[in-house]
Formats: structure tokens, C-alpha cells, sequence
């Protein structure tokens, strides 16, 4: 049965989504979405040591032998976003059980659930297939289901969050089909590793240049690069907080991973950043982002928006160490994705149990509450150390990365924006930690008991952190391996 | 060649007039038809092109219940377009110039229409999915055997995203509650008028469900010897119990098809694929590999797969689209 691992990763969680549904029960369905993700987490696991130790996995569906079936490819550069994606749903699951109770209607509860599964399924997909049309397919599987549940958030202004999302996000899903039926037109099969052997020498196909165009802006909508972020903010700040935590923690990620797998190991890096300009478009999109996001975020008077514009900066960094389209980058950059993952989680987390215990989250009304809730607060500001990059997080060690990285490749304009995205998130970490311990508490109402399970998921992100920055010898060898799997084109 | 030509030409001449008649339109129900003739005429392109079955999907989808869905919609909110200001619109203008420019300079280099050297028709995926196919699934419609078998799993995502949809339109307008214990009058259809006073309506539209249905099972289970399948046989399907709602008042057609039962129905043509998937595995097989379902005879087995695949299309496909199309109307009767 080892050999049906990769198919099992993505079956799991969909299978349980039709029963989610079909079974109506908010316990059963949250039971079910706890297994889809244990199941998912440890077949991540097992294919990472298999592909670590023996190299490439590949699973042909339905018996077809590639090109004429879909694949799965299983490699270096895709078991990081797998083990991510996973994890971060095991710690969703723990955490969602009270936070979606506090938050939805119980009718809605078991529809969120399958949600869920949908869209985790939906990102493991995105991660593991090896096919260009097959990645459409889960793209669209993981938009639709993170559309749904960002409607489900408790206020009106969800729905408009939905739809602005649901919008953009069509058009970037049509920008990569067109530019997916392009490449087809091109070269005549779907497969990556075909497509890849078969675009070496059409670099100046104007069909091929417009495919890498239209894949890369969908995708960027996907990624929230700056000046593709509208849709992020109110997504992220709107939607339950358990659905917050999890994309947050995972899908602009998996949107960078797929990005990463046509750039390098589809397209081919000489085509996409020797014969057209991406890598510079790129740095400089980056440079904006962080710019733009970390300014953005300083302005912010509600918690969770704070927190949704810091991640579009984040997704700044994490998209230049990728355009650097060095080992040293894309390793970095990989990095950035498992560190700021965690952190974000954890953020997204800690304000969601806020909201939870004091009905809102905007600044003013987090007057004293590190005083009035200790170890909630703690959390938070770990975390948010973690998000600045101070010695010894887990984003010190990723942004130290990318440093080298830039420094590497004399980047100074994108090192100078990155010093300083550091430097206004200093300020709107501190500003929030100001509020909460530094002014008198205005409410007298006792806050609401925090539950066990959500604490528990917090502090395990929390801790993760942490010990990341103490100890970051998996976490980089992870991205070490995921580097040199994409820039030695080792997966096809 | 030159009548082939003519045709197409005049296909898009009037693809392009309606779709600049559409950005023009500020009535969205006129908007609407125009799309559906779009839709039509799109539909008529792929004919052209020799493909029926996409055609086909075209014309069920595009044409047929999307634009009830569209209509759905209208009844339930405003049915004309709020102006946006001349200045505002000017980003937008720019976005879609780049967009046809970057189209327009793709097309430079693509292979000549109907070339018979292109990549595509060189490439041994050709072959494979054209002639060895009628020997490994043994189907006289390779459109079939690609979508069901070689790519199987496409197909199940594209169910997938169907079942997503359905249940993103559940959990916005929640159909699930409770019906109201007593209603004083019978609901009004979504139109403002009563269209079972229509005789001719009524008595067309009542002869024709079975019909309707009875084409529907014939597109699934031909889908293997022509154009149609699963999706299409849904679509249909839908179609009919659609017209029926319409006609004759939702009350009568959820009389028909409770939504428990249709709710169950929707998950189980999901289950059954994704079982199937699961069952091939247990039998020593990959995730939808239909071969090892008839040992000793493949082609057999890919038959039997195909079958109920397409089987667990129809059942989702057509149970989804009732239930967008009630959510909308039940809405309305609510309101």
C-alpha cells in the first residue's frame, strides 16, 4: 500500500468532504476533517523520508504511463509545501473545533468542515501533481472552497470580502488556463516534465512568452504579489478566524510553490529569467510589496487587517528570494515560506482567540488586554517577534537568509526595501503590544474563558517558532533540498 | 474550403456584435439572452471544429441552464446595471487592451489554423489517445476515453468543482433550514406572473419533461458511441425538473424531489466516483485504474468503469444544478 501513498494524500481529505456533508453532524464533520488532516499529514511524512532517501516518487493515475495520464510527482522541491499544508491543518483542526463553534451558525458548521477538506485537498493537489491541467483543476477546486468559507465569516463585510476575492481570483484562473491551452498549443501535451523537454529551444515563441505571461499574472493574483493584493486584506481579516489561520498559513504559499514548479522545472529558468525579464519584475514587485504592506499595516486600527497587510509584504520576501532564481534564493525563499507560515498561523491564531473572548479585535478595544490575559498576550507577541525577525526566531533565521541571498547577488535597492519592511514591522508590532500592555484596560466585563484545544494550537505554532530559531537544521534542509530540486530540474 | 471559411467568419463576425452589444446593454436580462446566444454561437464554432461533445456541453451549460441560473439571480435583485463613471471605467479599458494585446501577439506564432503538423497532432499523445485507445478502452469516442480513463482524475477534480459550487450556493442561501409550517397561499413562481395559467405552457411543458429526462438517460449512457456523457446527461436533466419548477411553482417540483433526497444525491455520485477511485486501489490497481474491475480483460473493465463514472457525473452534475436553481427560486418565494 506504500506505493499508493501519493494518491491516498489527496484522496483522503476529499473523500471525506462529500461525507462531511452527506452526514450533517458538526462532531462527525469536524472528526472527519481531523482524520482527513492526520491522514494527510502522515502520508506527507512518509513520502518525505521516502523521497529523501531513494529521490523521486511518481504515480501514474489510472495505470496511464505519462505523458498520456496524469502524474504525480513527488520530489525535493514539493515536500515542504505537503508537510506545511498538512500541519497546518492537523494544528487547524485542533484549533477550529471551539473557534468555529463561537462563530457560525451550528447548520453551517458541518459545510465549513467540508469546505475545508475541499480546499486542503485542493492545495495538496496544487503541490503534488505534475500535470499543467491538473494543477488548473486543483487551483480552481482550492479557490472555490476558500471562497466559500471567507463568505462564511461572521459579518456582512465578508460577502463583499467573497466576492471581490471570487472576482479576481476567476480572472487570474482563466489568465492560467489560457496561458496552460498556450503551452499546449505549443508543444502539444500537458505533462510538466514533457512540456519542459519540449519548450528547450522555442525561446523566442511569441505563443510560449505570452503563456509564461498569462500563467505568471494568474498566478501572481493566486500569490497576492503587489499590485495584485486587493483582494487579500478583507479576505483574510473577514473570514472565520479558523479559516484565516489556515490560508494565512498556506495559500499564497502553495500559489508560490506552483509558481516556482512552471518557472523552473515547466518553463525552464533560461527561458523565464534569462530570455524574459521576469526575475527583475519580480524584485521589483517584491520591493513594493514589502514596502507597500508593511506601510499599510502600520495604519491599520483592527488586528486582523494589521495582520493581512503584514502578509502581503511577507509574500514580498518570500517572491524575491524566488525571482533571485539562485540556490541560495529559492532556498531562502522556501525558507521565509515554512517560518512565515508558522508565525502568520500563530498570529492569525491568537487573534482569532481574541476575538473570540472579547467580541472584537480593533486596537481600541485591546486597551490592557495583555494585562487582563497573560498568556493569550505572550503568544501573540512571541509570534509577532517572530514576524520583525529578531535573534532567536524563526523569521530571524529565513530573513538572515534572504539577506545573504540578496547581498549574494547585490541587490541593495530590494535589501534596503526589505531593512526597512523590517523597521515598520517593528513599528506595528509594537504598536499593538503598546496598546495591549501599556494602556489602562477600558472594559470591565470579565473576557470569555479560553478553551483548551485553542490555546494548545497556539502555543504548538508558538513553540514551533521558537524552536525553529533555535534549531533550524530541518526546516533548512528542507529548503536546501527543495532548492536544488528545482534549480537542477531534477523533477521534470 | 472557401464555404468553410465564410462560415466561420460570419460565426465570429457575430460573436463579436453581441459581445460588444453585451458591454453596451445596461438591462440584464436582455444582457442575459445576448449571452446565451453567445453561448449558442460558440457552441456552433466547436461543431466546426468537429467538436460535438464540447458543442454539446456549450450548449446545455452555456445556453441552457446557466442563463435560467443568470435569470434566477436577476429575479432576485436589481435587473439593471448601475452606471460606472466614464473615469473609473479607464483602468479597466486598460486591462482588457493588455489582455487582447497579449492574445493578439500569442496568436503570432501559433500553428496555422487546421495546420496538420502542428505540435499537437505530431505529438504521440495523438496516437495514443486516436488509435490505441480503441484497442486499451475500447470505446468508438476517444473524447469519452480521455476524459473518463486516460484523464480521470481531471474529470473527477471538474465534478469536484461542480460539487464545490453547489455547496458554496447552500451555504450562502442556505436551503437546508426548516420550511415554514404553514403557508396561507400557494408560492408564486420567481416570475411575477403565474405561468401555469398558461395553458399552451403548461400543457407543453408538462409533455415534454419526460422527454426531456427520457434524453437526458439516452446522452449518458450513449456517451460512450457519441457526443454526450455524464455532464451533459446532468445538465439536462437539471434542465428538465428546472422547466418543471418554473412552470409549476417550486412547491409542486419539490414535491417531486425532496431536498433531503437531492442533498444525499449530490454527495453520493461524489462518493461513488471517489470509491470507485478507492476500490481500484484495493484490487491491486492505481487510483482509477478500471483494468484490474474485469481481470483478465481490460477492455471490459474499462467499460464497466467508464459506466459508472459517467453514472456519478450525472447524479452530481444533475442534482447540483436543481439545487442551485431551487436555492435561487426558494429564495425568491421567501422573500
Amino acid at each position: 500500500m506504500t506505493g499508493q501513498l501519493p494518491v491516498l494524500q489527496v484522496a483522503a481529505p476529499l473523500l471525506c468532504a462529500p461525507l462531511c456533508v452527506l452526514l450533517r453532524s458538526r462532531t462527525v464533520a469536524w472528526l472527519l476533517f481531523l482524520v482527513a488532516s492526520l491522514a494527510s499529514l502522515t502520508c506527507a511524512a512518509l513520502l518525505a523520508v521516502r523521497v529523501d532517501r531513494s529521490g523521486t516518487l511518481r504515480y501514474a493515475m489510472g495505470d496511464w504511463q505519462a505523458p498520456y495520464g496524469i502524474e504525480f510527482v513527488v520530489n525535493g522541491f514539493n515536500t515542504p509545501v505537503l508537510l506545511l499544508v498538512s500541519l497546518s491543518a492537523v494544528v487547524v483542526a485542533v484549533y477550529s473545533r471551539r473557534s468555529v463553534a463561537g462563530e457560525l451558525a451550528p447548520r453551517r458548521v458541518p459545510l465549513l468542515y467540508a469546505c475545508l477538506c475541499l480546499t486542503l485537498a485542493g492545495l495538496l493537489g496544487l503541490a503534488i501533481t505534475g500535470d499543467v491541467f491538473n494543477a488548473f483543476v486543483f487551483l480552481e477546486i482550492s479557490s472555490l472552497s476558500t471562497y466559500t468559507l471567507i463568505a462564511m465569516g461572521r459579518r456582512r463585510q465578508a460577502l463583499l470580502a467573497a466576492f471581490r476575492y471570487l472576482v479576481i481570483g476567476s480572472v487570474g484562473a482563466v489568465f492560467v488556463l489560457i496561458g496552460i491551452g498556450l503551452a499546449y498549443a505549443v508543444t502539444g501535451t500537458l505533462n510538466m516534465g514533457d512540456l519542459a523537454q519540449r519548450v528547450t529551444g522555442g525561446h523566442d515563441n511569441r505563443s510560449l512568452q505570452a503563456a509564461v505571461v498569462l500563467v505568471f499574472v494568474g498566478l501572481a493574483v493566486k500569490m497576492a504579489v503587489f499590485p495584485l493584493h486587493a483582494w487579500l486584506p478583507a479576505a483574510y481579516a473577514e473570514a472565520p478566524s479558523a479559516v484565516s489561520t489556515f490560508i494565512a498559513a498556506t495559500g499564497t504559499k502553495v500559489a508560490i510553490y506552483v509558481f516556482c514548479r512552471f518557472a523552473f522545472t515547466v518553463f525552464g529558468a533560461t527561458l523565464v529569467f534569462g530570455a524574459m525579464p521576469v526575475g527583475r519584475i519580480g524584485l521589483l514587485l517584491a520591493a513594493l510589496g514589502i514596502l507597500l504592506g508593511s506601510a499599510a499595516a502600520c495604519f491599520q486600527d483592527d488586528l486582523r487587517y494589521l495582520l493581512a497587510w503584514s502578509s502581503v509584504a511577507q509574500v514580498g520576501y518570500i517572491v524575491a528570494g524566488v525571482s533571485l532564481a539562485t540556490t541560495a534564493g529559492v532556498s531562502a525563499a522556501y525558507l521565509h515560506m515554512i517560518m512565515h507560515s508558522v508565525t502568520k498561523a500563530a498570529l492569525f491564531a491568537t487573534a482569532g482567540l481574541l476575538l473570540l473572548r472579547l467580541g472584537t479585535v480593533r486596537l481600541a478595544a485591546l486597551a490592557g488586554v495583555g494585562r487582563r490575559m497573560p498568556w493569550t498576550f505572550a503568544a501573540f507577541v512571541v509570534a509577532g517577534l517572530g514576524l520583525v525577525g529578531v535573534p532567536p526566531t524563526a523569521g530571524f533565521v529565513s530573513k538572515w537568509a534572504l539577506v545573504t541571498a540578496l547581498v549574494e547577488q547585490g541587490q541593495w535597492l530590494v535589501l534596503a526595501a526589505m531593512l526597512s519592511g523590517s523597521l515598520l514591522a517593528v513599528f506595528y508590532v509594537g504598536r499593538v503590544v503598546e496598546v495591549a500592555w501599556f494602556r489602562e484596560p477600558t472594559a470591565d466585563a470579565e473576557p470569555a474563558a479560553a478553551p483548551a484545544s485553542m490555546v494548545t494550537a497556539i502555543w504548538f505554532l508558538v513553540l514551533l517558532s521558537v524552536s525553529f530559531g533555535f534549531d533550524a537544521s530541518l526546516p533548512a534542509h528542507l529548503a536546501d533540498a527543495a532548492a536544488s530540486a528545482l534549480l537542477g530540474n531534477g523533477g521534470g | 474550403m472557401t464555404a468553410f471559411s465564410l462560415i466561420n467568419i460570419v460565426l465570429l463576425a457575430i460573436l463579436v456584435a453581441t459581445a460588444v452589444t453585451i458591454t453596451r446593454l445596461r438591462a440584464l436580462y436582455e444582457a442575459a439572452m445576448l449571452a446565451a446566444l453567445f453561448s449558442l454561437v460558440t457552441a456552433c464554432l466547436f461543431v466546426l471544429l468537429d467538436a460535438l461533445d464540447v458543442a454539446f456541453t456549450e450548449a446545455a451549460v452555456g445556453v441552457g441552464i446557466s442563463t435560467v441560473l443568470i435569470l434566477g439571480v436577476l429575479a432576485l435583485t436589481r435587473s439593471r446595471e448601475a452606471v460606472t463613471q466614464r473615469r473609473r471605467r479607464l483602468p479597466g479599458v486598460a486591462a482588457v487592451l493588455l489582455v487582447g494585446g497579449t492574445l493578439g501577439y500569442a496568436s503570432l506564432d501559433l500553428p496555422a489554423f487546421g495546420a496538420a503538423d502542428s505540435p499537437v497532432h505530431s505529438h504521440p499523445l495523438t496516437e495514443v489517445y486516436l488509435h490505441q485507445s480503441q484497442e486499451a478502452v475500447g470505446i468508438p469516442n476517444t473524447v469519452t476515453s480521455v476524459l473518463a480513463s486516460y484523464r480521470g482524475l481531471d474529470t473527477l477534480g471538474e465534478l469536484v468543482v461542480v460539487f464545490t459550487a453547489g455547496l458554496a450556493v447552500v451555504s450562502l442561501l442556505g436551503p437546508l433550514r426548516r420550511r415554514r409550517p404553514t403557508r396561507p397561499e400557494r408560492p408564486r413562481p420567481i416570475a411575477d406572473f403565474d405561468l401555469a395559467d398558461y395553458r399552451v405552457i403548461r400543457v407543453v411543458s408538462g409533455g415534454l419533461l419526460p422527454f426531456v429526462l427520457l434524453f437526458a438517460l439516452y446522452v449518458l449512457f450513449h456517451g460512450e458511441y457519441g457526443p454526450g456523457g455524464g455532464f451533459q446527461a446532468g445538465v439536462i436533466f437539471a434542465s428538465g425538473f428546472v422547466l418543471y419548477g418554473l412552470v409549476f411553482g417550486l412547491d409542486r417540483a419539490q414535491r417531486v424531489v425532496p431536498h433531503a433526497a437531492l442533498w444525499s444525491l449530490v454527495t453520493l455520485g461524489l462518493l461513488v466516483y471517489i470509491g470507485l477511485g478507492m476500490a481500484t486501489m484495493l484490487l491491486g490497481g492505481s487510483f482509477l485504474d478500471y483494468d484490474v474491475l474485469a481481470p483478465g480483460n481490460p477492455a471490459t473493465g474499462q467499460h464497466l468503469g467508464i459506466l459508472v463514472v459517467e453514472t456519478a457525473i450525472g447524479i452530481t452534475v444533475a442534482s447540483v444544478m436543481t439545487t442551485i436553481f431551487f436555492s435561487f427560486a426558494g429564495r425568491g418565494v421567501s422573500r
